[in-house]
Order: structure tokens, then sequence, then C-alpha cells
């Protein structure tokens, strides 16, 4: 684990740059995070996604996959892969300021 | 104490597990076992990854639910519509209410194949297969006799599977079944997935990497399946990547049972079934327990899980209704043997906290970890016989209890606590 700086604030990240201490997020990482990962703006439907992912992860201490992100935030799988190019969970966690989801076993 | 009454959902690998034991357990007049199973046949899934190759006929490996069942234990061949937790009852599509003590939820997955785009459409059975069940297994057969070269394509839609091991499993057998049958300099073999390596656990990841390429077996990975063009042979990412085929062996998407779904307050937003990760009780309510491939678990979704986890969940009925704590006996012990082709195969285990090591099992005697041997294959083919006739009825196998054994491992690392065993 590594102290690192996005958008002028000190934060814990792992060796793929996920914050590992969810509290120290804020918008402007949030921002600082997509730009690095070549999402421009972080459009409304970004956002729904974003804090959807946050919001689960930070009451039930898991991040959800792809394809229940899909069947509960409202924004349909193919869009999510628009709007995050690759791999929509894992952009949107790290963008959200929450460790890598686990993936499946 | 009154006469329980146990209702089991699902009398496959898990249901039937559970409800021997605790028949064993039980009294006749201590307590009432029920099991629901929506028809009659057994199937010994395992088998099903030979099926396609010729190595077994799905005859060979169906059973009569009924007959694995011992006695006392009242078989309801019927659908479950509804649980209805908050009335401690169970709804079957005949109208017939079932009410309990006590809830095991053991049915399984269903294969979700018409949630891929295009998946079920033209091609569907001609050129586009799936081995995952029965009917499946037996038309890839066919399709696979008459294959003359050309590129398969194994693809696992999404995860969670079952076993997501056989996918790997199968893309080693199609090489060497198409190398026996002359035609394997013509082919080309692929293996798409949607996991960033082959496996999800990195250190056999490694090891089943470094196979697949002996084999020259291709290795697609961040493959997610959007859609399938079954006229035109191309598989397409939800990113756009192509994948083209002229025979497409696809693992669909895995839900927990349509059921879960309609019973509110039991499962996710997938229908599998919230359980605690070492009692195996669900939060939904404390007389709800669940086991095998319809949990949300942290581990395989396996026979060999499901086996472990009987064990415990057949304690902790006895306890709930004893009013005694829970034992937290459960570790995520899973245990795979991988079928390599050429009549070797290699062996995992591993729990929550480790992950597949190299050494041998249980004992350092025992069967190579990691590595391909002709054993470990051997033990493959024993699994059938052991299954019906030893781990379906209860039965305990020496030197196969739930817990994970560590003694024959290269490299331990941390061992949860295990409690109290018996
Ligand atoms: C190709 C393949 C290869 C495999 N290889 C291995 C292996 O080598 N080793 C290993 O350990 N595991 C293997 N497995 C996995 C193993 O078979 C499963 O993990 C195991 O059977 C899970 O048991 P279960 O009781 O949870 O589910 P199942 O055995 O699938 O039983 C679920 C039951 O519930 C019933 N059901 C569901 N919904 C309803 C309803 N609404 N009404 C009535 N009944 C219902 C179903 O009919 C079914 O009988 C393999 C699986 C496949 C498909």
């Amino acid at each position: 684990m590594t102290i690192t700086l996005i958008a002028d604030a000190p934060v814990d990240v792992d060796t793929e740059g996920f914050l590992t201490n969810s509290e120290q997020w804020n918008e402007q990482i949030a921002e600082a995070i997509a730009k690095a990962n070549g999402i421009a703006e972080l459009t409304d439907r970004h956002w729904l996604v974003v804090r959807f992912m946050r919001d689960r992860y930070l009451t039930t201490g898991s991040a959800p996959s792809i394809r229940s992100l899909g069947k509960e935030s409202g924004v349909p799988v193919k869009e999510l892969y628009q709007l995050f190019p690759k791999g929509p969970a894992k952009l949107a966690a790290k963008i959200g300021g929450i460790p890598k989801p686990k993936g499946c076993i | 104490m009154s006469r329980k009454q146990i209702v089991i959902l699902g009398g496959g690998t898990g249901g039937t597990m559970v409800a021997n034991r605790l028949r064993r357990r039980f009294d006749l007049d201590a307590a009432e076992i029920h099991v629901v199973d929506r028809d009659d046949r057994h199937v010994y899934q395992p088998g099903l990854l030979f099926v396609p190759f010729g190595l077994a006929h799905v005859e060979e490996i169906v059973r009569p639910r009924r007959r694995q069942l011992r006695s006392g234990v009242v078989f309801h061949e019927n659908e479950v519509a509804e649980a209805r937790i908050a009335r401690d009852e169970v709804l079957l599509e005949d109208g017939t209410v079932l009410p309990y003590d006590a809830l095991v939820v053991a049915s399984g997955v269903r294969l979700q194949p018409e949630e891929t785009e295009g998946m079920t459409g033209p091609g569907w059975n001609e050129r586009v297969f799936t081995f995952y069940d029965a009917e499946g297994a037996d038309a890839l057969h066919g399709a696979l006799e008459r294959f003359d070269g050309g590129r398969l394509v194994v693809n696992i839609a999404d995860m969670p599977i079952k076993c997501p091991v056989a996918p790997i499993e199968f893309a080693f057998l199609a090489d060497w079944y198409l190398r026996e049958r002359g035609v394997r300099a013509r082919s080309e073999v692929v293996l798409a997935t949607p996991l960033d390596g082959c496996f999800t656990k990195p250190i056999a990841s490694e090891h089943l990497t470094y196979l697949l390429g002996e084999k020259e077996i291709e290795l697609v990975t961040e493959f997610s399946a959007g859609e399938i063009d079954g006229v035109n042979g191309k598989l397409v990412s939800y990113d756009g990547r192509e994948v083209d085929f002229d025979l497409l062996v696809t693992v669909p998407v895995h839900s927990g049972a349509a059921y879960v779904e309609r019973s509110p307050g039991l499962g996710d937003a997938l229908g599998f079934v919230p359980t605690d990760k070492h009692t195996l009780q669900t939060p939904a309510k404390a007389n709800v327990f669940a086991l095998g491939d319809a949990t949300d678990l942290p581990t395989s979704k396996a026979g060999s899980v499901t086996h472990f986890e009987a064990e415990v969940l057949t304690e902790n009925i006895a306890r709930y209704f004893a009013d005694e704590e829970l034992e937290a006996g459960y570790d995520g012990h899973a245990n795979c043997f991988i079928e390599t082709g050429f009549h070797k195969a290699l062996l995992i285990d591993f729990n929550y906290e480790t992950e597949p090591l190299p050494g041998h099992f249980p004992t350092p005697i025992g069967l190579p970890l990691l590595r391909e041997s002709r054993l470990n294959h051997l033990g493959k083919l024993l699994f059938q016989p052991i299954y019906w006739h030893v781990l379906l009825p209860g039965r305990d196998l020496p030197g196969l209890g739930s817990a994970m054994p560590t003694a024959g491992k290269k490299r331990t690392l941390s061992t949860p606590a295990q409690g109290a065993r018996r």
C-alpha cells in the first residue's frame, strides 16, 4: 500500500490505484481518477453508477458485479460498457473510491 | 421436542446429502423430512464434461432421485412456486402448502442462455452449444463427431458459474479429442473468459495458463460476451471485440432458481441466497439455511463444496432445534480434479483463506496437488461411484472431512479457526 496525491489530497491506494480507505474519497478525486483513466468528463449517468457502487459497498461491504449493477442501477450493461470502457465494475469502483471488486471464485 | 418439519428445496447434490444426513440424525418420530424437486432425474453433473467426447453417455450418469433418498424421506415431484419465509411455509406449483420448522434451500442454479443476445437464436444447438445440461451435452457430442477442423471456441458468458474449472477442462479435452481424431492440425482451440486469467485463483491460474500454452490453446481474457451471431459465427464482447468461431461451446449466464426471486426477502438481484459463510444460516430468517450453488458464498460452486457444507448444515439444524449456538464450521473448503486430457488430471484444494497450493492431498503421501498425473485422472473417474454410494447417502469419507487439510501442502498460509470438529 502506498500514499499518493490525487487532486491535491493524500490518499492510500493499492498497487492498481484503488483507494483502500473509502473515507478519503471526494468528488474532485473521482474526477481526477476518471480523467487518468480516459473519461474526460463524468456525466450524470456516470455519477449514477459511481454513487450506486459506492453506496452498495458502504452499506453491504462488497461492490456488485456488472450483471447485478445492470439489473439494479437502472443502467443497462451495454451502456455501462459505453460509459466505462473495458471493465465497468472495476473502473466505477476505482472512481468511486472503493476497493477493487473481488470478482468471482 | 415435538415432531419437527424439515423442508428441503431441491433434490440434487446438496438436497439429497442433507436429507439423508438428517434422516440418520433424527428418529422418524422426531422429524419429518420433505424433499421437493421438479423431476426425478438426478444427474451426476461432473459426468457431463465427458458426454460430448463420447467418454460417457447420458443414461450412465442419470439415476432416479427417489432412489437416492433414504426411506423415511418424503419426495415431492413438483415445482417450487414460492418460499413464504414470513409464514414458515412453501407453496408448490400444484397448490400444496408445506409448513416447516426449518427450511433448506438447495435449489442450485438456473442456466439462462436467453440472457445473452443471440445465444438461443439461429445456430443454437447447431453451431452454438452448452455442455452444462444433459440435452446440450448430448447434442454437442454429435456436433463434435462431425467437426472436421476450424475454430472451436469455449466461452464463459459471465461469472459466477458452477465448477469454474469445467470450461478449462473442456478445452483440454477438446485438444486431446481433436488430436486423437487427427484434425488438431487444422483446428484452433480458443478459451474466451470474462476473468483476467483462466481461473479465479492466481497460483492455480498460473499453472493452468502454462498448460493451456503447452497445448496450444489460445486464451482470450476480460472478454464479456455481449452478443452471439450463430449464423456468421461471431462472438462479440460488450466492448466491441470479436472472436470468430465455427463451433461455439458456451457456458450460459447462471442465476438462482426463479422462485427465489418471487420469495420476498430470500435472494439477491441474481436470485442467489445470501448465506452466512461459516454457519450456512441465512440472514433472511433463523430457520432458513442454504447450501450448494444456490448461495452467494465466496467459494467455488462445486459438488465438493456442497458436500463439505452438508456436514456443517446438518449439525446446525440439529443445534438450531436444540436451541444451541450454531457451529461456525464451514471454512470455504473446495476440492476439484481438473481433467487435462491424455488420461491425466490435476487436483486443487483450497478454502476461503488459502489458495490452491502445490504439495500432496490430504497428507504428504497422497495425491499430487497442482500437477498433472494419471493417479488424479483415476481419482476423477472413481468419483462417480463414490458420489452415488458414499457422498449422496451421507456417509463420511475418511480423509475428506469438511475442514481443509494442510498436512501435505507445500506452503501453508493462514488457516481460519475451524471450530470444534467432532
Ligand atoms: C459440466 C459440469 C461439471 C462439473 N464438474 C464438477 C466436478 O468435477 N467436481 C465438483 O465438485 N463439482 C462439479 N460440478 C458442479 C456440481 O455438479 C454442482 O456444484 C453441484 O451439483 C451443486 O449441488 P446443488 O445441490 O447446489 O445443486 P444441484 O445438484 O444442481 O440441485 C439443484 C436441484 O434443485 C432443483 N430445483 C431448482 N429449482 C427448483 C424449483 N423451482 N422447483 C423444484 N426443484 C427445483 C433442480 O431440479 C435440481 O435438481 C460440475 C457441474 C457441471 C455442470
